[in-house]
């Protein structure tokens, strides 16, 4: 277990320090969110009524920033060969990596997302759904997108690669969970976008690492 | 603990060109084994198949412990270390962060860390981030996991290259060390070996290459 915990320490001390983590992607969201009304134009009503969906868009093209660091470097500097010979399954490894990526990239934003939509125009009643929404639809966004990461592991602008493959499957959380906030603010049943969503992030925490790790033994051999 | 490994009747390719067939070594404790052959010729492929990187086209890798054969991923696991001609050192990290996470992660604790410090007179270079660090300096942090978390199989590719004379003497000590307390070393190696060790070619096998 000792030695899980040094994995796990190791992987927030790299994303939330020298990756540029947390600040890189809420500054990225902070900028998304303040170009949005500026492309919309003139019309507040008009952008009261997106503002929602967009703070959700903007939440997922954030989310893919730091990804390209979360197994790339470690292939890159041999880090990965010592991860696969631990005391622990490369699943486990994923696990962690992950995790440690939504605690340190998808937790802020979900911080960050209330201010976002406030500024966009939505109600302010709507906060607590939107950072819970952030929060849930974020641990998705990690794990989904850890698989994006594993896969494109030994190519030349694997930040591109990662985000042609995982922006498809990024529809699902950003569908339920723009779906729940705008149902919540239209006063109709929010709980079946909000539970989809749930299951959406559990789906990708239960089954993320095992192709994560899958990728991961594909780009060793 | 691995007391003993047998490769047999071993075959592996690369992509469409077959490396070697019909390889075959034994290595029990104590012992060290020089690999040497071409460049290309299959050295680090093989310490990955044995690492269980590779999977062999043919042949099977072998594992004893005291009570007989033990589950390769179990021995792999916990019982032997890979050192890659990379470091797997994170250039923004120190290198005690680095060392210490490496030697917890394969089983070692923070003393045990401190201690291969001390054995490989790390302790000057403790705070400075590994991007500082010679290739020299990056190699000797890297040895010193196999120092903190001692397991029986060590699998060293090119291990001697970037060591000046009197680290390949001091490290030659400390893989005698090692043999002396049943351990075993399988070393890919263009230089003679700092300790007796049993040369073997690899790829002088293939057929039809």
């Amino acid at each position: 277990m000792s030695s899980f915990t040094a994995l796990f320490r190791r992987e927030l001390a790299l994303s939330w320090g020298k990756g540029g983590g947390p600040l890189l992607a809420v500054s990225f969201y902070a900028a998304m969110a303040t170009l949005l009304p500026l492309a919309t134009g003139p019309a507040p009503d008009k952008l009261a009524i997106v503002a929602p969906g967009s703070a959700w868009l903007a939440l997922a093209l954030a989310s893919l920033l730091s990804l390209e660091r979360l197994v790339e470097r470690d292939y890159e500097d041999g880090a990965l060969d010592l991860l696969a010979l631990g005391p622990a399954p490369l699943e486990a490894v994923a696990f962690a990596k992950c995790l440690a990526q939504w605690i340190t990239t998808g937790a802020p934003l979900a911080l960050a997302a209330p201010i976002a939509s406030i500024a966009l125009g939505a109600s302010p009643g709507l906060s607590w759904l939107v950072a819970f929404t952030a929060l849930v639809g974020g641990l998705g966004f990690s794990f989904c997108g850890g698989i994006g990461a594993a896969l494109s592991i030994g190519s030349r602008r694997g930040g591109v690669l990662i985000a042609v493959i995982v922006l498809p499957l990024f529809a699902p959380p950003v569908i339920f969970g723009a779906g729940a906030i705008e149902a919540y603010a239209a006063g109709l049943d929010w709980r079946t976008g909000l539970l989809l969503l749930i299951a959406y992030s559990l789906a990708t925490v239960g089954l993320g690492p095992f192709a994560m790790a899958a990728a991961c033994r594909n780009a060793l051999s | 603990m691995i007391t003993a490994l047998s490769v047999t009747n071993l075959a592996l390719s690369r992509g469409d060109r077959l490396l070697f067939d019909s390889f075959s070594l034994t290595v029990t404790a104590g012992e060290a084994i020089a690999l040497t052959g071409a460049n290309g010729a299959g050295k680090t492929s093989l310490l990955r198949a044995i690492a269980g990187f590779i999977r062999p086209d043919a042949g099977e890798i072998v594992f004893t412990g005291a009570g007989g054969a033990l589950d390769s991923d179990e021995a792999r696991g916990g019982g032997l270390h890979l050192l890659g001609h990379l470091d797997g050192l994170k250039s923004g990290r120190t290198a005690w962060e680095e060392l210490l996470f490496q030697a917890q992660w394969s089983g070692g604790t923070g003393a045990s860390a401190q201690a291969a410090c001390e054995t490989l007179d790390l302790n000057r270079l403790k705070n400075l981030e590994v991007r500082k660090l010679s290739a020299g300096q990056r190699r000797r942090v890297a040895l010193a996991r196999l120092i903190a978390s001692p397991r029986a199989l060590w699998l060293l590719d090119e291990p001697l290259t970037p060591l000046d004379a009197a680290w390949r003497a001091r490290f030659g000590e400390l893989m005698g060390a090692h043999l002396a307390g049943g351990g075993m070393i399988i070393a890919a190696v263009h230089d003679p070996m700092p300790v007796p060790a049993r040369a073997v070619e690899v790829g002088a096998t293939a057929v039809g290459a």
